[in-house]
């Protein structure tokens, strides 16, 4: 079937310091096409869409809207040419009615009574169930997305672009949007669908356009490709899982068991029943994406979430009840991913932020009095092995570049003699060398017999480093299962997410 | 245009230079106030800077500068280690306000007992006293998430109708002829804090002052309480990844707060004011957090900006009585110099940047 061209982008390219976001991305988009934007996480997606509904100008390329040129300045200009978007996180005030919400998004809006009725008829006829007159803050989020979604197609849009809309649903609700898409496609919407979760893709996309890295690495038509294919695509196919040094099993050091935790971070994901088990040597790649319970499950392990004491243990002793420095104590180590703040103290100097983690097993403190003799060499130490580019060890924290601090902030976890490492992100924005070399300095730690979890977002990563590999979805683990022999296909199916269990949990709730 | 940007790494000279910058310019806009009110600009900044300490009366104004100075020290501290650590006690005159009572108390209940114990016993109660009017503030803000710089400063007027009903009632003088206020203790030698060298000032709260400026040195610099409290302050997060509990460290700091605030209402109401009258706090616990600000919340620092800030009380009054200066152009100038020295700051962690208008 051959369609009108909507939207037409010719060799894009924005670049952000340091990392190249889309490079020379080309594609397009028929009159009433669904087409899927399809990547890993940093792939380049959001950037590009950003670019689409003008909140983000392209440093190179141009686009084409139904012929003439496009070059939105600013999302209401987008707004007003019949580009809507659907963002992943919404933007509505709980303390307010939908009609009012939709309103204080309206350039003009009409008497409230009028865009009530608007409402209720717009969400009947695209089956989205919608009471204009209810507290937003009374809403699931999957209404909350309905909101959302009508207040985008009062503007009666030409192209509507949804950002990962089905993270929040159940799969009724999954149902029900989709089943309103397809109405919109057949009306002559066409809609950008972004997502990486490739069995919703080949249900619902015409066609779908694969970045990796910012590039676009390939198009294909979803019903006719297998998730494999696409998963291949996503991921790389140049990708191969490295070489596992046969490493004979050790002792248990890190036991976690039906681990459920609510998250202490406003809309963060709650863990549940999180269960694995890291020996002597081995190294435990968790894979998923952001958001899906990678800080939650980083703050329960470093002890800043404490939960049940017989929960985690470390060595075979009950730890989950422990604070950071009694488990730092009992030896786990650990390196949230936020390096501002949290990890680190941005003002304090090197020495400062070497005591922070490194008191307890590096003996830093007698009778809590500072020996900063210690801590002052204890940070030179870490500048030294690891590489750290810095004028001293005075310099703030804040003054080094994001892998010169990364670099020093994992040789101060690493340099305590560790029995168990936890890391989140450990090269996150870091480039390459620095990258290679942090991952060199985890795998000489469990070569030396620490057992290590990795959590991360980056799949080649993982495949290069862990022995075991798991996937973190919705705050839930999958079976950790050995590298060895994994397919790319049960990898985009572990991360794609046909949950058996999901069906049971909401059908529950 | 004036554009601000951040420094890489905080200035060490500005850290050290602006309480100066912000005196002088406190002299300067303080000098056109008082010159709008008719007076000679220079003649008042040099009653209030100068006389109390090279003039004409410095052998008596010398002694009142450490008088004025020791409480101011004392609450200082105190306050400083919370604020570093993000805890804002703004109610140290009502903690101020109940040491005194409660100290005041023991020794008159005490009263005419002579004992070597009934002074130390007083300072106790002194310090716990105002430990636990901080206290309040403290578990309501962990148990129930309050806001403890309404909290505390609330209560400030709550221990001032306490005060007052000390003063004419439970501990009002039997034989005081009906007047309100407590028995003197300068006439009851067990329950006194005289001067402890004639002519100097230096009474044991300003001996107190002096040793915990030296301890919250210490602490702050070598301790890991003090490392846990700047970290709390500049970075919650790490903290807690550093296994600080915040609830704790709130306890904590508003205890000691609170204490030493007691601390040094105990001695005043035993040495310099005598008794309990009904206002015979004069806001130090207020002026305090001006104090530890001038002090850039260092206790060596503290020690200096309560010297000046004792030098702008004895001084304030001596322009009062002898230049007609109303008092409440001296509060507007201490709070000038507040004012100041926050607006100078920024410059400890931002540089001035022109820009040409237009061009980014």
């Amino acid at each position: 079937m051959t369609r009108e061209t909507l939207l037409d982008i010719r060799g894009i390219s924005k670049s952000y310091p340091g990392v190249k976001a889309n490079e020379d991305v080309s594609f397009s988009i028929g009159v009433g096409e669904v087409h899927a934007l399809l990547g890993e996480n940093g792939a380049g997606k959001s950037t590009l869409v950003k670019m689409i509904y003008g909140l983000v100008k392209p440093d190179e390329g141009t686009m084409q809207l139904r012929g003439a040129a496009y070059a939105p300045a600013e999302p209401s200009e987008a707004r007003n040419l019949g580009v809507a978007m659907v963002f992943q996180h919404f933007s509505l005030f709980e303390a307010l009615n939908v009609a009012e919400n939709v309103a204080l998004g309206m350039e003009n809006p009409p008497p409230m009574r009028e865009l009530a009725a608007r409402i209720r008829a717009v969400s009947e006829e695209y089956g989205l169930p919608l009471d204009p007159s209810r507290m937003v803050g009374d809403l699931s989020a999957g209404e909350r997305q309905r909101v959302e979604i009508i207040r985008c197609l009062l503007q009666d849009p030409k192209l509507l672009i949804m950002d990962e809309p089905t993270s929040v649903l159940t799969p009724q609700e999954v149902e029900i949007l989709f089943r309103t898409l397809r109405q919109l496609s057949a009306e002559g919407t066409a809609i950008l669908y972004i997502s990486h979760k490739l069995e919703e893709i080949r249900a619902l996309c015409d066609g779908a356009t694969i970045l990796r890295r910012g590039k676009v690495v390939g198009t294909c038509v979803p019903r006719e490709t297998t998730a494999r294919e696409m998963a291949e695509l996503m991921v790389g196919a140049t990708l191969t899982p490295p070489e596992r040094r046969a490493t004979a099993k050790g002792e248990i050091v890190l036991g976690v068991t039906d681990l459920s935790a609510a998250s202490p971070i406003p809309f963060g994901t709650s863990l549940k029943n999180i269960g694995f088990t890291v020996a002597r040597g081995e190294v435990l790649g968790i894979a998923g994406v952001a958001g899906n319970g990678q800080d939650e499950l980083l703050l329960a392990l470093s002890g800043e979430l404490r939960t049940g004491a017989d929960r985690i243990r470390i060595n075979g002793h009950a730890a989950g009840d422990l604070g950071p420095s009694e488990r730092r104590k009992a030896g786990l180590v650990a390196a949230p991913e936020d390096r501002y703040g949290h990890a680190a103290a941005p003002d304090m100097s090197l020495v400062e932020n070497a005591l922070l983690t490194g008191a307890i097993r590096r003996k830093l403190t007698r009778n809590g009095f500072i020996d900063w003799a210690a801590t002052r060499s204890f940070a030179d130490e870490i500048i030294e092995t690891y590489d750290v580019r810095t004028p001293g060890n005075h310099v703030a924290a804040r003054a080094l570049s994001g892998g010169n601090l990364q670099k020093f902030l994992i040789g101060r976890e690493l340099d305590q003699s560790p029995q168990v490492i936890v890391i989140n992100q450990p090269t996150w924005g870091v480039d390459a060398a620095a990258a290679a070399a942090i991952r060199q300095a985890i795998l000489n730690r469990a070569a030396e017999g620490a057992g290590v979890v990795v959590i991360s977002q980056d799949l080649d990563e993982l495949l290069e480093i862990a022995d075991m590999f798991a996937v973190l979805n919705e705050g839930r683990l999958t079976k950790p299962r050995t590298v060895e022999g994994l397919t790319i296909d049960e990898i985009g199916l572990m991360m794609g997410g046909a949950h058996g269990m999901e069906v049971a949990h909401h059908a529950e709730a | 245009m004036l554009r601000l940007e951040k420094r890489p790494n905080p200035s060490k000279f500005w850290l050290y230079a602006t309480p100066v910058v912000a005196v002088v310019m406190t002299m300067i806009v303080g000098g056109m106030l008082f010159a709008f009110m008719g007076k000679n600009p220079v003649e008042v900044i040099r009653t209030i800077f100068w006389d109390p300490m090279f003039g004409e009366f410095a052998f008596y104004l010398r002694g009142q500068l450490l008088v004025k100075a020791g409480p101011l020290i004392l609450i200082a501290i105190g306050l400083s280690l919370g604020f570093r650590a993000g805890i804002w006690n703004i109610g140290a005159e009502g903690q101020y306000i109940m040491g005194a009572i409660c100290g005041a108390a023991v020794g008159l209940a005490v009263y005419p007992t002579e004992s070597r114990l009934i002074y130390p016993a007083m300072v106790i109660a002194g310090a716990l006293g105002g430990w636990a009017w901080g206290m309040i503030p403290a578990i309501l803000k962990t148990r129930f998430n309050t806001n403890e710089i309404l909290v505390s400063l609330m209560l400030v007027y709550v221990a001032q109708t306490i005060l007052a009903k000390a003063s004419t009632g439970f501990l009002k003088n039997p034989e005081g002829m009906g007047f309100p206020g407590s028995r003197n203790f300068s006439s009851y030698p067990a329950a006194a804090n005289p001067e402890l060298v004639a002519g100097t000032g230096i009474h044991w709260g300003v001996v107190a002052a002096f040793a915990v400026a030296i301890v919250g040195w210490v602490l702050l610099s070598r301790h890991i309480i003090g490392f846990q409290i700047k970290l709390s302050g500049q970075a919650p997060r790490a903290a807690r990844f550093h296994g600080v509990n915040p609830s704790r460290l709130v306890v904590l700091c508003m205890g000691i707060s609170g204490a030493l605030a007691g601390l040094a209402g105990l001695f005043e109401v035993t040495g310099p004011a005598g008794q309990i009258t009904i206002d015979f706090n004069v806001g130090y616990g207020f002026t305090a957090i001006i104090v530890a600000f001038l002090g850039r919340l260092n206790p060596i620092g503290i020690v200096f900006a309560g010297i000046l800030m004792a030098l702008t009380y004895v001084g304030g009054e001596m322009a009062a009585t002898n230049l007609g200066l109303p008092a409440a152009a001296i509060q507007v100038f201490q709070g000038m110099l507040l004012f100041f020295l926050l607006g100078v700051d920024v410059l400890t962690n931002f540089r001035i940047r022109t820009a040409i208008l237009g061009v980014k």
